[in-house]
This record gives C-alpha cells, sequence and structure tokens, in this order.
C-alpha cells in the first residue's frame, strides 16, 4: 500500500508532461479518483434515479391513498396496510410464493450449476449440447406459455398422451391444485437453466486450468477439486445466481403463470405477484396494489440483504 | 429420434487420450448424461416447429414429425397481420438497448468495483436493492412518470426505461472484482488516467462477459411484454410480443395459427444466437486459457 502511495506522490509530474488539465494536479490522487467515480456512476445513476427510484417513491407514495378510477386520490393513511394485514387472499399469495422460491430456488441453482461443470468437460460434440440447453431461453415467456399450455393439455397435449404410452395415468397437470405449482416450477427450470447455466460457465471459465492438474497430481478427486476449487472460488458468481434467481422467482415468472394458468387452479399458482396485479388492473385497486407491491419489496430487500450478508457479498476477501 | 443423430455425431470419449479405463467409462457416462438433458432440453422447441407445420386438424395429433408439411399457417400469419413492422421494432429497441446499457454498465462497475470512494458500498447496495425493483411492481408509477415527460407512445417511451437495470452493473462488478489490481496498478504508475484504464485495460478483459451479456440484453428486450403493452398504443409502435398475445386473444383455441405465430417471433432469435454464439463461446474458451 505504501509503495504505491509513494509511485502516487511522483505521479503527477508524469501527468504534467502528458500536458493534463491543470485541475488534475490541483485534485490529487484521492480528489480524481472520487471525481471519477462520480463520472462513471453518473449516466446510470441518473437513468435508475428516473426511471427505477422515482417510480418506486412515487408507487410508496401511492400506498397511502385510496385511488378510485384512473385520477382521485383520497388520503387514507395507513389503511391499505391494515387492509392488507387482514386480507386472507394476500397471504395464502405470499405461502404460494414462498413454496415456489424454496422449491424452485435450489432446484434451479443445482441443476444449472451442475450443467455448467457438466459442460466444462471437454466432451465431444460439446457445443451441441451448449446450444441445446440454451436454446429454450431464446423463447419469451409468453411463447413459453402458450407452448406448455399446448403441450401439457389435458386431452390433447403430448406430455398425456406421451405418459399413456408408458402406461402413466393421464394427470391435469395444469388443472390439479396440487400438481399446477410443481408444473410451473419444472417449467420455469426447464425455462432458465440455460441461462444460469451460461453465467456459472463464464465465473468456471475464470478458474485457472492449473489448480485443477495441481490438485490431480496431490491426488484430489473430482468430488474434492470441485469442493476445495471450484466452490470457492465460484463463490461470486453463486452469489449472483442466488440473489437473481430469487428475485426472479418473486416477480418475474408473473408473465408465465399469466399465460400457463392464469393463477388457478383455486389460486393454487397465484403468487403474489400474480394478486397484486390482479387488485391493479382487474379491481383497479391502484392504491392497495402499491401498499402490497411496498410490503413485496420490502420482504425481498431484507431477503436479499440476509443473503448479502451470508455470504459477504460474494467477494473473495474479508474487505 | 433427434437423439440418434447426436449420439452418432459423437460416440463417446474414443477420439480423446484416455488415462484409464475408469476414465473412459467416467465419460461415456457424462456424454449420455449430456445427451439426454439435451434432448430433454430442446424437445418443447422442436415441438413447437413441427407442430406449427401441421395443418389445423392434425396440430394436436400427438406426433414429433408432421404427416403433411403445410406453410399455410405461416402464410396465413404473415398476411393477416404487420408481422413485418413487429419484428423491425423489436429489432431496432432492443439493439439500441443493448448497447446503451452495456456501455453504461460496464462505466458504473468499474466505479463499483475498481475505484475507491467514500460510500462505495452503500451505493452498491442502493443499486443493488434497485435489482429487486422489478418492472411488474413499478408499471403504473413508471408509466406515470414517462407520461409526465411527455415520452409515452415513442420510440424514446420504449427504449430509454428500459436501458437502466441493476442486472448488469451487478454482474459486471463481480467480474471486475476478480481482475488482478497489479494489472491497474501499472497502468496509473505510467500516468494512466481512469478513463485510459477503463478503455485499454477493463473494457478489453471483460469482453467475454460483455459478449454473453449482449445477447441476454437483446435477448430480455426482444421478448419484453409487459412495459410496451402500456407504453404505446400506437399500431407502428407495436413490438413483436405484444403482437403476439393480441393474436392468441383473437384466435382463441386456433393452435395451428398461434404456434406459427410463436414461431415467427422465435426464429429470428435462433438465428441469430446459432450465429452469434459460436463467437461468446470461442471468447469464453480463450478468456479461460488465459
Amino acid at each position: 500500500m505504501t509503495s504505491i502511495a509513494t509511485q502516487q506522490a511522483r505521479a503527477p509530474g508524469a501527468a504534467a508532461a502528458q500536458a493534463a488539465p491543470a485541475g488534475r494536479r490541483r485534485l490529487g490522487r484521492k480528489g480524481r479518483e472520487r471525481l471519477a467515480a462520480a463520472l462513471f456512476l453518473l449516466p446510470d445513476g441518473l437513468g435508475l434515479a428516473l426511471f427505477v427510484v422515482l417510480p418506486m417513491l412515487l408507487s410508496f407514495l401511492l400506498s397511502f391513498f385510496q385511488v378510485s378510477g384512473f385520477g382521485s386520490y383520497e388520503w387514507i393513511g395507513v389503511g391499505n396496510y391494515e387492509r392488507m394485514v387482514n386480507d386472507p387472499y394476500f397471504w395464502s399469495s405470499m405461502g404460494v410464493t414462498a413454496k415456489y422460491v424454496v422449491l424452485m430456488v435450489p432446484t434451479l441453482f443445482v441443476v444449472s450449476l451442475s450443467l455448467g461443470v457438466l459442460m466444462k468437460q471437454m466432451l465431444p460434440g460439446m457445443s451441441v449440447y451448449r446450444t441445446a440447453l440454451f436454446l429454450p431461453h431464446m423463447l419469451s415467456l409468453v411463447v413459453v406459455g402458450l407452448l406448455w399450455k399446448f403441450m401439457l393439455d389435458d386431452q390433447t397435449g403430448v406430455v398425456n398422451k406421451a405418459g399413456g404410452e408408458l402406461g402413466l395415468g393421464a394427470r391435469s397437470w395444469l388443472g390439479d391444485p396440487g400438481l399446477a405449482l410443481y408444473a410451473v416450477i419444472a417449467v420455469t427450470v426447464w425455462y432458465y437453466m440455460g441461462y444460469y447455466m451460461i453465467i456459472f460457465l463464464a465465473g468456471l471459465n475464470e478458474i485457472p486450468r492449473e489448480l485443477y492438474e495441481a490438485a490431480r497430481i496431490d491426488g484430489a478427486g473430482p468430488w474434492t477439486s470441485f469442493r476445495r476449487i471450484t466452490w470457492p472460488l465460484l463463490k461470486p458468481t453463486s452469489f449472483f445466481v442466488l440473489i437473481v434467481s430469487t428475485v426472479a422467482a418473486i416477480t418475474g415468472t408473473f408473465d408465465l403463470i399469466f399465460v400457463l394458468t392464469d393463477g388457478g387452479p383455486a389460486n393454487g399458482t397465484a403468487v403474489a405477484m400474480f394478486y397484486i396485479y390482479q387488485q391493479a388492473f382487474v379491481f383497479g385497486e391502484y392504491g392497495y396494489a402499491a401498499a402490497l407491491g411496498s410490503f413485496l419489496v420490502l420482504v425481498m430487500v431484507a431477503l436479499s440483504w440476509l443473503i448479502f450478508k451470508a455470504t459477504k457479498g460474494g467477494r473473495f476477501d474479508d474487505e | 429420434m433427434s437423439s440418434d443423430t447426436l449420439a452418432g455425431g459423437g460416440p463417446a470419449a474414443r477420439p480423446t487420450p484416455l488415462r484409464g479405463p475408469g476414465r473412459r467409462r467416467a465419460r461415456a457416462g457424462l456424454t449420455v448424461l449430456a445427451i439426454v438433458v439435451s434432448v430433454l432440453s430442446i424437445f418443447p422447441v422442436l415441438w413447437l416447429i413441427t407442430s406449427a407445420l401441421k395443418p389445423r386438424e392434425a396440430v394436436t395429433d400427438g406426433k414429433l414429425l408432421p404427416d403433411d408439411v403445410t406453410w399455410e399457417n405461416f402464410r396465413y400469419v404473415l398476411t393477416e397481420v404487420a408481422f413485418d413492422r413487429w419484428l423491425w421494432n423489436s429489432f431496432f429497441t432492443a439493439a439500441i438497448i443493448t448497447v446503451l446499457a452495456l456501455f453504461f454498465h460496464s462505466m458504473a462497475a468499474y466505479a463499483l468495483a475498481r475505484l475507491r470512494f467514500p460510500g462505495r458500498d452503500g451505493i452498491f447496495v442502493v443499486i443493488f436493492s434497485t435489482l429487486l425493483i422489478t418492472p411488474p411492481v413499478i408499471l403504473i408509477p413508471l408509466f406515470i412518470v414517462v407520461r409526465e415527460m411527455g415520452m409515452l407512445d415513442s420510440y424514446a417511451a420504449l427504449i430509454i426505461p428500459a436501458i437502466f437495470n441493476a442486472f448488469g452493473i451487478f454482474l459486471l462488478r463481480q467480474f471486475y472484482l476478480g481482475i488482478p489490481r497489479e494489472l491497474e496498478e501499472a497502468a496509473i504508475a505510467d500516468g494512466a488516467g481512469y478513463w485510459r484504464i477503463y478503455r485499454s485495460i477493463i473494457l478489453p478483459l471483460s469482453r467475454p462477459i460483455l459478449s454473453a451479456l449482449s445477447v441476454f440484453f437483446f435477448l430480455a428486450n426482444w421478448n419484453a411484454f409487459a412495459w410496451p403493452l402500456v407504453a404505446t398504443s400506437s399500431e407502428n409502435l407495436t413490438v413483436t410480443q405484444v403482437g403476439i398475445a393480441s393474436f392468441t386473444t383473437q384466435y382463441g383455441s386456433n393452435w395451428n395459427y398461434i404456434l406459427a405465430a410463436a414461431v415467427v417471433a422465435v426464429i429470428p432469435m435462433l438465428m441469430l444466437f446459432l450465429f452469434f454464439q459460436r463467437q461468446m463461446v470461442e471468447s469464453i474458451k480463450t478468456s479461460g486459457l488465459k
């Protein structure tokens, strides 16, 4: 650290030789670094403030109003939140969300990490498999919803037809409240596994090959190398996948549920996001929907903070 | 059927140098596993495409290959609606969003990962928590903000709000944390400014992750549905997903037409991906070696 500081002390002379602006010298190294950081952060910072944070604050503000129609607002304080506490449908939708997250996120994590490790092996025809695995992610959720609705249809769907030929009874995959959520989870994992596999692959490619060779010379088997090399060095990537897939599970698969099950049967797949959407766009309860949305964001912030703390932000060091 | 083709293309580990029968068996097993998951993954997509080639009365016949191949569904879909306009709108907006987003996100990520300034972790946590504010949550207030700015029902409304999300910043930051500090320190000792370090060290090093991200961004925006739906109302601003959805509500249970429309929306992405993937895999491969 000190040696860098001494180098820096000499740096202004070099900067002047390059005809650097005078302000640069006056600012000093720390000041220049801060100014640079501010400028680098400016475009995204401004955009996020205008198109993400401001709407979020507006949404929070809206949660204290009763909105009738589109345009007439009445301040009702915490009325919407009181209503939320006593709304059994909302809490049942939170239960569905929790079940969905708890089942889907670990499944997706294990499947895509395994696929990433599998695709890292130098097997013949690897690029074909990689393409095949990523291919579903080229579809939009609108198309995925349509396609699986077509394939999972009770009478005409290919899944039940294939099941019938294998001697399995036909099931009402999307019509049975005990099955529909699992069907949605399976479709979600199918859709996202190739995507997270690519992310894991990018992380795996960052791990120096020599480490594995050294481990093999030391007699370590594949499991030991995974546990001692891959797993610790993959921490930043794992952290990323965990956070993003959790958030996607809570809000992102709304489009899919909308097309595939419409929240049914018997609200079995009505996740919180779907219920909020209904409150806003079906019943016109914008204020109440804003309150539910704000609460959901709060839950997600708390959850992510926990993951961030638990994994130290996925950093290698303890900075 | 497709598994036969794949297996024929590469029977287990025969051409590779072997280090023992155990390793050979393991590699054969892994290859079979890779083939099985690939087939499971790709089957529904094949099903979508082949079903769209079936005439109406055969679309639910449960066969992978159509008895009679018909292009009538595509002809019908392409002549009944303005698909070319939808496809162009999706392409145009997704391309601009991708370029601007990669540029802005890599700048912000560089500052967050490599520069020292007060409040860095605080700013990161704030940006990071906006990751949780997904479009469905802010759909109504975002609509109000964009309307107040007078941008509604324009390309600006489709493009500008879609650039900013914490996803890319976050992934790039995690990537930049792993770059050895010595590279920058040498450049700083040479008197290089931060912009030059970003341009000539950070950006070239991030080529693999930027190419991967560009595929993801382009795709996400090509597939965007909810925001384009509320942000635009003019017919000449309709994007592909919104077009398909409205087409679907119009055509109810005519699966042959609906699937053909879906295929038309999916084919450009598949072509682009098959073309682009080579560069992506190449760049990832070389970055792994050095």
